[in-house]
């Protein structure tokens, strides 16, 4: 199946703090929309793997939080904002294993200190801006072929 | 690895059913932290974990994984079970531990992903 994208796609999920019922949602609409639109199973796969670990820390960490994309026939851009705490240390936060995971999420699989470097991993691009008391955002760009 | 062969050997019992009877896995991850299984993980594969949030199964649609499988014989609440039939997953329970699941699979010829 060949790229079928003509024009910019863009759109939004609202991400809601603690709301695990519906956590991973977003991720999974975005996943089927880019098979739709032909992009490659390797693709779509990494893209899904990053952004389910940009939605799962919004809904871990902060009250609430938007996931925004825009689908160019080159690539994706997924920007996630959220109001939580923020990260005081970035650096320490992207090291493989190192998490602040409270024990509620641990309980519930998260929290293994990988969330960061698997987003940085899938992506092309990957940026991280965060204020402490304000929230973090994150944006990843993943090319296609 | 046909799944059936992994009921067998498991001694499993099945909490949801695969949808065909040509049901094959290519490879298999342990682990109950999502992430690891989001790092490390094979489409195609089965996923031995002790863990039966819902998230396991979302973990599971995100990164193509068709089957989970259960140690302990722990076993979901009937909403996760209604949404791995929604996502056509199929679950299974097994009485063994983690190490030993894997380790039987691995003797079997399942590789690791």
């Amino acid at each position: 199946m060949s790229l079928n994208i003509k024009e910019t796609i863009d759109g939004s999920f609202q991400l809601v703090g603690a709301d695990f019922t519906h956590a991973g949602e977003a991720s999974t609409q975005l996943k089927q929309k880019l098979a739709e639109l032909g992009v490659p199973d390797g693709i779509v796969r990494r893209v899904a793997i990053a952004t389910f670990e940009a939605e799962m820390n919004a809904i871990i960490y902060a009250a609430a939080g938007w996931l925004h994309y825009c689908i160019t026939p080159q690539s994706i851009t997924i920007q996630v904002v959220d109001m939580g705490p923020g990260i005081e240390n970035i650096e320490l936060a992207m090291q493989e294993g190192y998490s602040t995971a409270p024990d509620w999420a641990r309980e519930m699989g998260w929290g293994a200190g990988m969330g960061l470097p698997n987003m940085k991993r899938n992506s092309d691009i990957f940026k991280i801006d965060s204020v402490v008391g304000e929230g973090t955002t994150v944006e990843m760009i993943i090319n296609f072929p | 690895m046909n799944l059936s062969e992994i009921i067998k050997i498991l001694e499993a019992t099945v909490i949801v059913q695969p949808d065909t009877e040509d049901f094959n896995i290519q490879r298999a991850c342990s682990a109950d932290l999502m992430s690891d299984v989001l790092y490390y993980h094979a489409p195609d594969s089965l996923l031995i974990t002790g863990l039966t949030q819902l998230s396991v199964i979302r973990t599971a649609e995100i990164v193509g994984i068709r089957a989970i499988a259960f140690v302990f014989n722990k076993t979901p609440d009937a909403q996760i079970i209604e949404f791995a039939q929604k996502k056509k997953i199929p679950l299974l329970s097994t009485r063994f531990c983690m190490y030993t699941a894997a380790g039987k699979l691995y003797e079997a010829g399942l590789t690791g992903c």
